[in-house]
């Protein structure tokens, strides 16, 4: 049996790589792919185009804007003479956010009283927004807060040393400096991984089945078990080789810090493809053509790279659709990717996901290994 | 070109749609999927987060910040705990998605004056989420700050200090800020790149593969007449799905359409003339249908999700990145779209997106012409 099932490992093998276009189909989207995310995947915020018009021209209103400036997360593109060029900047998309100061500002705000800083937020990507929003009111809290205690120690100096205030101190876990790219490329692997395997080993099989080689291959020795084997280990073996170079390109090029244990990831993602090789096995049952393999691939990784929390959070989700997730194996390997990537072992949380992901892959390896069976007869 | 071949090509181009059932079936079943589960699924939003809270104290103060926490929509108190211990596994477990520690000595603090610390954890693996949470945690306690330090006033007999400077936000174009207006339109770029290109490689391709390509090429019809008779039926169907997309968008997820229909008419019309020459050209150099429809669903999904502005800010990017963004049809057609749907009425942003996407069909259909005439 090792030796028939090591001469079909040999014609798989000298398949993939006869053809130069798909040696480089192999490495160079993987690589593109990773690199494309790493770089252009990021929600985070440092440069938002911001527009001010001060019409108050004072040493307060300049104060406050210069905050804004120097706060890392704005970049100050144009600064404004009236009104109706907020809404033609805004209208255009060339600033994202503009800050307008109203003559009389310095007045009031000396006087004691509550100024009014107007912002202007193009709101058609909510996210950005929405955070650039929580920026400004900090900025502007600052600043009112020092200001008003810095006037009270003039007048009420025995007051203002007891002030009391309340302060949220930020402890983000795992990923001190809220990196975009920390987030995002140990979860690319993972749908690297899905999308390459899945369509490689679909495809290898059905096209066989459309040349019309199947048969050829059904009339020699080899067993049926042999034959699954040998179209299963070339991709399951291809599908590591791949992972072991975008976690180099992400570790070395994009230094993602690796925290977990290198034996607990294997043993994910071990379960992980037989679960994905499990989905290609059926694909290639319910497919006659390439065509339809190529249709019927696209149907599963959609979904599953969408409910899978890949880039937008599951608890967002409706909660219909976070109790779908549970049906998505990219879901589970998600979590023990990332857990292995920047939260070091957590014993209990990564052999639960394991756990998971064991249970589908029995059970799609089943249903597809004996609907194959069926569709060879 | 003579019209009378052209009705010819498109004629037979029809049948053979009509005669695959299953890919019309595409057309439309691939469209409202990928409406529902990206409309659905695509939400940055963050409502009644989770909260633990490990309150050291458990002090009048400390009780009436919780129950500011406790009122907001934005979060949900999960889980009381008493240690320190059962805070970081609830967080590492994903139970909770913030924590927030109140230390013992709280309502001292405050009385003493000075600035107090919460804590508040959350698991930072997911950035923006991180992000989200703790702009809305600061918002609360900056809140929760005020009263106290209004209450401190209050009782030294001092004259109420108003807080000297307020912001007064107005977000244009999506007043709720609510994501389902940013997405979705997103959704409907998405759909049609992937849809357009992968309808024509596709069927293209099998033509090539099976030989009856140059059947067609024998008989007198020129490339020209071939190549805009195949498009013309998928171009129809494509703009009828562009409806369909657009329907559901407004209908089912209520995304205000405030330009107009003849202007969105026009740019969805380049956009797909753009795609389906991609899709046309993919197919007429490659000549497979493996390699057409993986070409395909590289060159159209990947940059409409990611270097479009679906989701990720272009701005944000790296300026090689921003660079590349530019050669992505997806990227004007998205501005487009968004600008009709949420900006509404206005020629005068549209002009130069337009500009680039009839320079883009140009340009495709050009390629795809000479890479089609170079196999005869």
């Amino acid at each position: 049996m090792l030796n028939r099932l090591r001469q079909m490992l040999i014609k798989e093998f000298i398949q993939l790589f006869r053809d130069p276009r798909a040696r480089f189909g192999l490495i160079v989207p993987s690589i593109l792919q990773i690199l494309i995310y790493g770089y252009a995947a990021t929600f985070e915020l440092h440069h938002v185009r911001m527009a001010v018009l001060d019409q108050d021209h004072s040493y307060e209103s300049r104060d406050l804007l210069s905050r804004f400036e120097s706060n890392g997360h704005f970049q100050l593109t144009s600064t404004l003479t009236n009104w109706h060029q907020i809404s033609d900047l805004i209208d255009h998309g060339k600033v994202t956010l503009a800050i307008q100061i109203l003559p009389g500002f310095s007045e009031l705000v000396r006087k004691g009283q509550t100024a009014p800083v107007q912002v202007i937020l193009d709101g058609t990507n909510s996210n950005t927004a929405l955070i650039a929003l929580g920026y400004i009111n900090e900025i502007a809290n600052d600043y009112g807060q020092e200001y008003a205690l810095s006037n009270l120690q003039r007048t009420a100096p025995a007051i203002a040393v007891h002030v009391p205030s309340v302060e949220l101190a930020r402890r983000p876990w795992y990923n001190p400096n809220l990196e975009s790219q920390w987030f995002f490329v140990p979860g690319t692997i993972g749908s690297i991984l899905l999308t390459s395997c899945l369509t490689l080993a679909s495809f290898a099989i059905v096209r066989e089945r459309e040349v019309g080689t199947l048969e050829q291959v059904m009339v020699s020795p080899i067993s049926r078990l042999e034959f699954i084997l040998g179209k299963t280990i070339p991709f399951f073996l291809i599908a590591v080789c791949q992972m072991i170079l975008i976690m180099f390109i992400g570790r070395l090029w994009f230094q993602v810090p690796f925290r977990g244990s290198y034996v607990l990831l294997g043993i994910g993602t071990t379960v992980f493809l037989l679960s994905i090789l499990g989905v290609a096995l059926l694909i290639s049952t319910v497919s006659g053509t390439q065509q339809q393999a190529m249709i019927a691939s696209f149907f599963f990784i959609m979904p599953a790279i969408t409910l899978s929390g890949f880039s937008f959070p599951i608890s967002s989700m409706p909660p219909l659709m976070q109790w779908l997730t549970y049906l998505d194996p990219l879901r589970f390997y998600l979590v023990i990717i990332r857990d292995s990537f920047l939260k070091g072992v957590e014993w209990g949380v990564v052999w639960s996901q394991i756990g998971a992901l064991a249970i589908i892959a029995t059970v799609l390896l089943g249903i597809s290994v004996q609907r194959f069976h069926k569709s060879l007869d | 070109m003579k019209l009378n071949r052209l009705i010819a090509i498109t004629r037979k181009e029809i049948v053979q749609i009509w005669r695959d059932p299953r890919s019309l079936l595409i057309v439309f079943l691939m469209p409202a999927m990928l409406m529902a589960l990206m409309g659905y699924g695509i939400s940055l939003d963050q409502k009644n987060v989770p909260t633990c809270v490990f309150d050291r104290e458990g002090s009048q103060q400390s009780q009436d910040l919780l129950k500011q926490f406790q009122a907001s929509p934005y979060f949900r108190i999960a889980m009381v705990s008493g240690d320190y211990a059962s805070l970081v596994q609830a967080i590492n477990d994903g139970k909770c998605s913030l924590g927030l520690v109140i230390p013992n000595d709280f309502a001292e603090q405050l009385h003493k004056g000075g600035t107090v610390d919460v804590q508040g954890i959350v698991d930072a693996t997911d950035d923006n989420t991180a992000n989200l949470i703790f702009g809305y945690a600061d918002a609360m306690i900056a809140g929760y700050s005020a009263d106290v330090q209004l209450e401190y006033f209050q009782s030294r007999g001092h004259t109420t200090v108003n807080p000297p400077v307020s912001v007064q936000a107005r977000t244009w174009f999506n007043e709720d800020l609510d994501s389902s207006n940013f997405i979705v339109p997103g959704v409907v770029v998405i759909v049609m790149a992937v849809i357009g290109t992968f309808l024509t490689s596709l069927t293209v391709a099998r033509e090539w593969e099976r030989g009856t390509m140059e059947q067609l090429i024998s008989t007198p019809v020129t490339p020209l007449e071939v190549t805009v008779g195949k498009l013309i039926p998928y171009f129809v169907l494509g703009l009828v799905d562009t409806a369909f997309c657009e329907a559901i968008a407004v209908l089912w997820f209520q995304v205000p359409f405030r330009g107009g229909i003849a202007m969105m008419v026009v740019a969805s019309a380049l956009f797909l003339a753009v795609v389906l020459l991609l899709g046309y050209w993919i197919s007429a150099a490659t000549k497979s249908q493996l390699a057409a429809s993986q070409f395909s669903l590289v060159l159209t999904f990947l940059p409409a999700f990611l270097l479009s502005g679906f989701a990720f800010p272009i701005d944000q990017m790296p300026v090689a990145v921003q660079a590349i963004t530019y050669l992505t049809p997806a990227r004007y057609y998205l501005s487009l779209v968004k600008i009709i749907f949420l900006k509404g009425p206005g020629l005068g942003p549209l002009i130069p997106q337009l500009f680039a996407l009839a320079l883009f069909a140009t340009i495709i259909g050009r390629m795809a012409l000479r890479s089609f005439r170079k196999t005869l």
